[in-house]
């Protein structure tokens, strides 16, 4: 049989449909497209799609399984190294991961190892009638911080290996940046409310409303029993651009927008928590959650929604899929320019008229693109004389976050970075005894798997930490 | 889930009731606050720890009915319970090396001030209140600050009980007739601190303000609160949910602040017109 040359493409809702829609973006495979894909592995013998996994999930092994018709075996071996396989499945940038490293891709396309995963997953979550079994307990006791992806990722691989987890999420809900970050169209709660059940299933405590560092601090952990304590408490933080203007009503960070929205369901008909929808929306910023903010705001009614990114489309940091399923979706991207005030509505004779305060519009300068910096990008340059303005009502700061201080502030020999991150050596210990981290709290903002590759390193550090003791 | 322990009406639209939340009880200090929500998909607001029972585990709280969520929460019962209670949150109180304080609450802000007066108190300090309330049938807590002040005086706006005017009156006659104090701490709404930051100004008494701004989360991951200080001539953001509640009132931005609180002014109104329908049809 000839091999298609080209991945099978996954379906997805229309884009003039989904616009106006929550619901997920792609539908995923069918059976048969699987089955198709599956087939277009080479199962080769150095197998580099693996190392190119921060989770080392054994992708041919898999691949091979969905071959043989082993749906559920496909399962288990994803999930031998995997905790969070039906998001993975979704989120992993893997055109820079996996599947950059894939025989097929020399010549061809690579493999949808990304499709084929979340595939196996969804038709486990669907056809699995067993629950996930609590190992036999070993008696020691572990603290996780943060329920987002790294800590869930540790919480799963020390709960197989018998431990007693608690994790403490400062939220109301489970799931960290998977549940007020990313949206429903791209994740659906549903599922990573599935995977929280699996971990509680395997024993593990989530206990929700504790803010370590405020409610109970780390030194608090182990006075109460706990032997070894996981950071995995992301990069809160959001960044302003510290501008003119950027506290005028109708500025929102990325991270207040996409939480009233997500974890606060702002989308809904009825919301309880309300959001400013509708009108012009600008994003600032290239990143996904740029692409998640941008997307939101279009979906929840608004007229124009455009991106302003200081550099051109090729810079973008934002996943190639996502950037093209913004551009599908007719979200405008204002290039090469960039935010120098936020305008505001000022009423010279009314100092009560309801709408003072409110943003207005934006400034903007252009930039050309100069010489490459340390990181091989090119240096955006401002274009003197070049400024104008954009009219808008809303206005999302999507500029990065950075690690939260919180805990740092509690934590007496905690050491951090000068960026506030918390310094931490190979396998994940930082400079306390006992004390491991991971994930956007020791690397600043990044991505959902990097996240859950050191959830794993510090489980293995915090394993082996703990049955040497 | 968070069982109300006790529920006590003080005014007809302010509100008195003890949560079960042992370790929150046990961390809160005067200053700092908690984030509620009262039932599933409900909303998330801030309210100021009023009291703390380490043996119970019970946390005080005290707030106003002024919106959909806080009417909610009005309805529940002792025995009830509510679906979320985090905390405490914010940095607490600086008390240190503070001998003489005058603490001016204003409206629901006197639940907020009373037991950073009482912390004041029990270190030792001289403790002068002012407290100011619209007219008698608002007044809250006299008794309470009694107890805890060295001397309290009693405003009212409209002359129903107290003293004539506005909580800025009595303390402008003290600093001008050359009473210092190591610390104001006015606590209320927007208008009355900025006000009382602009009367204690040209005495050149420190002065320290208990910002209240919409937020979501209160660990600093959003970003909602944040509000400007001046400083040095340059304007810095801070959030005020972990920089602050607290901050120094010569800095703040008031006007900029009692702008943001108005965001939702609009969807506040609808959504307290419809919370209140619901509960008549019912």
């Amino acid at each position: 049989m000839a091999l298609n040359p080209k991945k099978h493409e996954m379906p997805t809702q229309a884009p003039e449909v989904r616009a106006h829609n929550f619901k997920e973006v792609a539908l995923g495979y069918t059976r048969q497209l699987a089955d198709e894909e599956a087939a277009r592995c080479l199962n080769c013998k150095n197998k580099p799609c693996v190392a190119g996994c921060p989770v080392n999930i054994d992708i041919p092994g898999f691949i091979t399984k969905i071959k043989e018709g082993d749906l559920e075996g496909a399962y288990q071996v994803i999930n031998k190294t995997s905790s969070l396989p039906a998001v993975c499945g979704r989120v992993c940038p893997q055109e820079t991961q996996c599947e950059s490293k894939c025989t097929m891709g020399v010549r061809f396309e690579p493999v949808g190892i990304g499709r084929l995963e979340r595939y196996v997953a969804d038709w486990h979550n669907e056809n699995a009638k067993e629950a996930a079994k609590a190992p036999a307990s070993n008696g020691h006791r572990v603290a996780i911080v943060g329920s987002g992806p790294s800590g869930l990722t540790c919480a799963g691989d020390l709960a197989k290996k018998g431990y007693k987890v608690s994790v403490f999420e400062a939220l109301h809900k489970a799931g960290g940046v998977l549940v007020y970050g990313i949206p429903e169209f791209r994740l659906p709660k549903a599922i990573v409310a599935k995977e929280v059940e699996t971990l509680k299933e395997l024993g593990v405590d989530v206990e929700t409303n504790v803010v370590i560092g405020r409610t109970l601090t780390i030194d608090e952990l182990f006075e109460q029993g706990f032997e070894a304590v996981f950071i995995g408490s992301g990069a809160g933080l959001p960044n302003f651009l510290n501008i003119p203007g950027e506290s005028l009503k109708g500025v929102y960070s990325a991270n207040e927008f996409l939480t009233r929205s997500n974890l606060m369901k702002a989308y809904e008909a009825d919301p309880r928590t309300p959001i400013m929808k509708g009108g012009k929306v600008i994003v600032v910023g290239g990143g996904n959650v740029a692409m998640d903010a941008a997307r939101t705001a279009l979906r929840l009614g608004a007229e124009e929604v455009s991106i302003v990114y200081r550099r051109s489309m090729e810079e973008l940091p934002a996943r190639r899929e996502e950037v093209e399923h913004a551009v599908e979706e007719g979200i405008v991207f204002r290039l090469l320019q960039n935010p120098v005030e936020i305008l505001g509505f000022k009423n010279p004779d009314n100092p009560r008229d309801e709408r003072n305060g409110f943003v207005r519009g934006m400034r903007v300068i252009k930039m050309e693109l100069g010489e490459p910096d340390e990181k091989g990008r090119r240096r955006p340059i401002e274009i003197p004389g070049s400024e104008y303005e954009i009219e808008a009502d809303t206005v999302v700061i999507a500029i990065g976050t950075s690690p939260n201080p919180l805990i740092k502030d509690t934590t007496e020999g905690l050491e951090v970075n000068r960026h506030g991150g918390i310094v931490i050596n190979e396998e994940g210990l930082t400079s306390r005894e006992a004390v491991f981290a991971g994930g956007d709290a020791v690397t600043g903002a990044a991505t959902v798997i990097s996240a859950m590759g050191a959830g794993k390193v510090a489980a293995a550090a915090i394993d082996k930490y703990l049955s040497e003791k | 889930m968070y069982k109300i322990l006790s529920k006590k009406e003080l005014n007809p639209t302010v509100t008195q009731m003890e949560i079960e939340a042992p370790r929150v009880a046990n961390k809160a200090k005067p200053g700092q606050f908690i984030i509620l929500r009262v039932d599933e998909d409900g909303e998330r607001i801030p309210l100021t720890v009023a009291g703390v029972n380490k043996e119970t585990g019970a946390v005080k709280i005290i707030f106003q009915i002024v919106g959909e969520t806080t009417f909610r929460l009005g309805k529940k019962e002792a025995g009830e319970e509510i679906a979320d209670f985090v905390g405490p949150l914010g940095r607490a109180t600086e008390t240190e090396g503070i001998k003489k304080v005058c603490i001016v609450g204003g409206g629901v802000g006197c639940a907020i001030a009373l037991p950073v007066a009482e912390e004041f108190h029990r270190l030792g300090a001289e403790v002068v209140s002012i407290i100011g309330f619209r007219s008698i049938d608002l007044l809250i807590l006299e008794d309470e600050f009694r107890a805890v002040s060295d001397k309290l005086i009693v405003m009212t706006d409209d002359g129903s009980y107290g003293r004539h005017g506005n909580v800025t009156v009595p303390l402008k006659e003290m600093l001008e007739a050359g009473e210092t104090f190591d610390l104001v701490l006015a606590i209320g709404p927007g208008i009355m601190m900025k006000f009382t930051a602009l009367t204690c100004k040209p005495f050149g008494v420190p002065c320290r303000v208990s910002m209240n701004p919409i937020m979501i989360d209160g660990t600093g991951m959003c970003g909602g609160c944040r509000l400007t200080l001046n400083q040095d001539g340059r304007r810095v953001t801070k959030f005020a949910c972990v920089d602050g509640p607290e901050f120094n009132a010569y800095e703040v931005d008031f006007d900029e602040a009692m702008s943001r609180g108005r965001m939702y002014l609009d969807y506040e109104r609808h959504a307290y017109e419809e919370a209140c329908n619901l509960f008549k049809q019912a």
